[in-house]
């Protein structure tokens, strides 16, 4: 165990290191910062190469990566070139917002997607099986910020019911929680029918049977167990995407999150505060996925002794 | 009396009386009938057999009587199964409410399944499965039914049951896992077992030790059980009465003795006459061709012909293997070092001559799958030689190796997973004549691969079809067809009859014996049936544990058995006479497994020549203390 986890550590530093490269490479091709800071107007070659001297900006990039490598070792991100703000205080007050929403998003798509899904296994080919696999496949087509601005129609204009942005009271989190779940549980329903499937037609779940045990004995504690290692596999591989959907997302609902600072850094071009903000969700990411490898064996015998 | 009075006293006593019962599946082409209109009892504390072969409708019938082909997409169309748990009251479950159905279960009538490998849920401990039992119907708690478990687990004789309860069903072997299951069914004292083909799956020794189990419990409880087999040595062992099943409908009951002495039914006696019997070629040195019954249109009519194997010629060896050694790593460390081995076969020495079969039996983890694998190059060996044609395998170049891989041909355990699906029978008889550019012109080939279809039974137009278009043992025909294509002087015949029914089989061991006498086919036939090795061999190896225990004409090992593993072998083997004595050897033990860890290596046995071409390894005091 001890050196499993050693492995994936050593992993970890390997993606940040492939990450931050190739997006601080790529930020830096999009345009001068110097400009954003002094927002246009009017201004000399040499007031922006002043900006460019305080903020580093004239040392070469492998220096500057570098630096910003140094910076992380003692837990330094650096300043937000838009106002100084440190950029750690950003990151603490935006990472709590993004992951109360993803993982709000993702305990929604599970309540919803497991039993719909074992509804539909156990129907299968019947109508209430074709219609879940409908409803699916709806699921699956709706882009999500289509979605969410439906949803912004819907219970803010027309029912006047839930506020349209921002994080306030839970009220707020229902909309954009349930826009990444509609999404998220559009595959996963028929991940865990599928799943399912390939479960129920095995032998032991003939002999729960013949034990005499209730349905849902049957199916919630023999079957769903069985069943839930592609799911669990799914979750992990979906998370890279939860967190570019939030992105899109936190921009409709103004969500104060790690998307939208991701999003403004960019527009910023505020370098530090976008390295720092890909560095911890990069981060977040290898560690989501270091649980999916926990949770295998937790949840099969067979892997733990491995 | 009477014919109606016999039937409805027996039916006041019976505990079930299963009534005019059909069940149908739902297909695209509408309902498939797959029980017709059967009836039979079953008598307190007796036991039932129900036999038949592949789609004969008695799977199905065990399903039926819990209701469960409800899960299967099966309806019950007609008739009772009326079950009378005591005096007086009598339940029909065709009609019973499922919360009644559930009651029942697992509780008043438990089943055993056939693949005990599957049949425990992976990912629960042994106890907790067996405790859930308890729990669900006599209302214990979790304490009092995990000691309930632990009593059970020594009932059916497993040892360390404390520790079994927190293991998972990976950690055990098949018997183990079967011993578990059958712990199971029997926790709250079912008046009715029903067994689905329980020992099917396992180890003749093994199952000569699940069966004994079952019927020590079955006296000591009090039990009723319904044995569905297709094997008629188990019936002649375990049954009081026999119900056979033939395409979905009841053919025959009758009391054992009276099926296997007088049968009625043209079926019952064409599955009799294809059973091989153990000692039936007692006294006669060589294997021997006997006609098969088949059935054709309702009535039994021979195949073949009554003709002595005599192909062996005994004057130089096709095919050499000497002090043969195959290991494979498993279990390493962190930095990747070794640390166990299966020592899966050690130092076998044997020949084969052309024309000859050599049988190579044991049991699971014996070896004898690897060194077929290894002859055919799909596994390397670790030591030893192997001379093919006086060749040295070792020292050949690689076109060699793959003209080699021409002259040997494997034919493996299951026809369905060994024919692509996606390719027609004929593109894959072709294909190894293509391959070794035996013939380049496509519609030589194409003759050729007719003619490899009728040697083998079949018909030239079966060239077109699919394998899903074929039966099982049609498909081993196709099989072995392939195996000829390439002209091969020695064919691997890996278990190649175990998956077939006995009709099928019978026919298959007649049409491998017809090839070898026209070809000059010599065999390897590695199988664990020691009633079909009888049949077919020449020579006989035994091996255990990845070495040869004894080696010797057929003969000499089933008339003169000399190596304690054999006569535990032939000991275990199920006859199908029940007139005969049960033998009252007990067999007891696990197989031992193959895996040592790195730098203990295995005692190599000796071999002593008991009689001139009889080899019998000297017994160290462990190896007879195993067996």
């Amino acid at each position: 165990m001890a050196g499993f986890i050693l492995k994936r550590l050593l992993q970890a530093v390997f993606v940040v290191l492939a990450v931050t490269l190739i997006v601080s490479f790529a930020i830096r091709l999009s345009g001068d910062p110097a400009i954003m800071v002094m927002g246009g107007g009017n201004v000399t070659e040499q007031d922006l190469q002043n900006i460019r001297q305080a903020l580093g900006l004239n040392r070469p990039f492998y220096v500057q990566y570098l630096s910003f490598l140094q910076g992380l070792f003692v837990g330094d991100f650096g300043k937000s070139f838009m106002g100084g703000t440190p950029v750690s205080l950003l990151i603490s007050q935006a990472l709590p917002a993004t992951l109360l929403l993803a993982f709000a998003s993702l305990l929604t798509s599970i309540a919803l997607s497991v039993p719909l899904g074992v509804y539909a296994a156990v129907n299968r080919g019947r109508w209430p099986d074709q219609l879940i696999r409908i409803l699916s496949l709806v699921g699956l087509s709706f882009p999500n910020f289509w979605l969410a601005i439906m949803l912004v129609l819907l219970f803010s204009i027309v029912l006047g019911i839930l506020p349209p942005s921002g994080m306030e009271g839970p009220e707020s989190f229902i909309m954009p929680a349930l826009t990444m779940a509609i999404i998220l549980t559009a595959t996963n329903m028929r991940l865990v029918r599928t799943s399912m499937l390939e479960t129920l037609s095995q032998q032991y779940i003939m002999v729960a049977r013949s034990k005499g045990l209730r349905d849902r004995v049957v199916l919630y504690k023999h079957a769903l167990r069985n069943s839930a290692i592609p799911l669990v596999t799914y979750i992990g591989l979906q998370f890279g995407n939860l967190i570019g959907g939030i992105v899109i997302v936190e921009r409709v609902f103004n969500w104060p999150g790690m998307g939208t600072l991701a999003f403004d850094a960019i527009s910023n071009r505020d370098y530090p505060v976008l390295q720092a903000t890909i560095t911890v969700l990069a981060l977040f990411i290898v560690f989501i996925n270091l649980m999916v490898d926990v949770a295998y064996g937790l949840i099969d015998p067979r892997i733990r002794t491995e | 009396m009477s014919d109606n009075t016999a039937n409805l006293k027996s039916q006041d006593h019976a505990l079930l009386s299963v009534r005019s019962l059909s069940v149908e599946f739902g297909t695209s082409q509408g309902a498939f009938q797959a029980v017709k209109d059967v009836s039979f009892d079953v008598q307190p504390g007796k036991t039932l057999a129900v036999v038949g072969e592949s789609g004969s409708g008695k799977s199905v019938t065990s399903l039926a009587i819990m209701r469960l082909t409800d899960y299967t997409g099966g309806r019950i169309a007609g008739g009772q199964v009326l079950f009378r748990p005591s005096a007086g009251e009598a339940l029909d479950l065709v009609k019973a409410s499922d919360s009644k159905l559930r009651e029942i279960r697992g509780n008043d009538i438990a089943m055993i399944f056939q693949e005990p490998m599957t049949s425990l849920n992976p990912v629960f401990t042994i106890g907790n499965q067996i405790s859930e039992t308890l729990i669900l119907h006599e209302g214990l708690n979790g304490r009092d039914a995990r000691l309930r478990a632990r009593d059970l687990l020594q009932k059916v004789r497993l040892p360390d049951a404390d520790k079994l309860l927190d293991r998972y069903p990976h950690q055990l072997s098949g018997g183990m896992r079967q011993r578990v299951m059958i712990a199971m069914a029997l926790a709250c004292n079912p008046k009715l077992l029903i067994a689905d083909e329980p020992t099917t799956a396992l180890d003749v020794t093994i199952q000569a030790q699940i069966l004994n189990i079952i019927q020590d419990l079955q006296q000591e409880m009090g039990t009723a059980v319904i044995f569905i087999t297709h094997d008629m040595g188990v019936v002649a062992e375990m049954a009081d009465d026999v119900v056979v099943m033939w395409k979905g409908e009841k053919v025959e009951q009758a009391p054992v003795r009276d099926v296997f002495a007088s049968p009625q039914h043209p079926y019952t006696r064409a599955l009799l006459s294809a059973v091989p019997r153990l000692g039936s070629l007692k006294g006669q040195p060589l294997p021997k061709r006997t006609p098969v019954m088949v059935m054709d249109g309702g009535v039994a009519k021979p195949v073949g012909d009554t003709h002595e194997q005599n192909t062996a010629d005994y004057t130089k060896p096709i095919l050499q293997v000497e002090k043969l050694t195959t290991r494979f790593d498993v279990g390493k460390t962190f930095f990747g070092r070794v640390t166990h081995r299966v020592h899966a076969v050690e130092e076998v020495s044997f020949d084969i001559y052309p024309g000859e079969t050599l049988a190579l039996v044991g049991e699971s983890g014996s070896g004898k799958s690897t060194i077929g694998r290894t002859l055919q190059q799909l596994v390397e060996p670790t030591g030893g030689t192997v001379r093919f044609d006086g060749r040295d395998m070792g020292s050949m170049s690689p076109g060699d190796r793959r003209r080699l891989r021409q002259e040997i041909q494997y034919i493996f355990q299951d026809p369905f997973a060994s024919l692509d699906p996606r390719h027609t029978v004929g593109y894959s008889i072709a294909e190894p004549i293509i391959v070794h550019g035996l013939i380049k012109d496509r519609k030589a080939i194409e003759r050729r691969v007719h003619e490899l279809l009728e040697q083998v039974g079949l018909l030239p137009q079966h060239a077109k079809r699919y394998p899903h278009e074929f039966s099982g043992g049609q498909r081993q025909r196709v099989c072995i067809a392939r195996a000829l294509a390439s002209d091969p002087k020695l064919v691997i015949a890996d278990e190649s009859v175990s998956a077939l029914d006995v009709s099928i089989q019978a026919q298959i061991i007649n049409l491998l014996m017809e090839l070898q006498e026209r070809r000059r086919l010599s065999y390897l036939f590695i199988t664990h049936d020691m009633a079909v090795v009888e049949k077919i061999s020449h020579r006989v190896a035994v091996m255990y544990l990845g070495q040869i225990v004894e080696l010797g004409t057929r003969q000499a090992i089933f008339e003169n058995p000399q190596h304690s593993y054999t006569r535990k072998l032939l000991a275990a083997v199920p006859i199908a006479d029940p007139q005969r004595e049960r033998s009252k050897t007990r067999v007891e033990g696990e197989i031992p497994s193959p895996v040592r860890p790195v730098g203990q290596e295995p005692a190599i046995h000796r071999m002593r020549e008991v009689a001139p071409g009889h080899w019998v390894a000297i017994e160290s005091d462990q190896l007879r203390g195993a067996a």
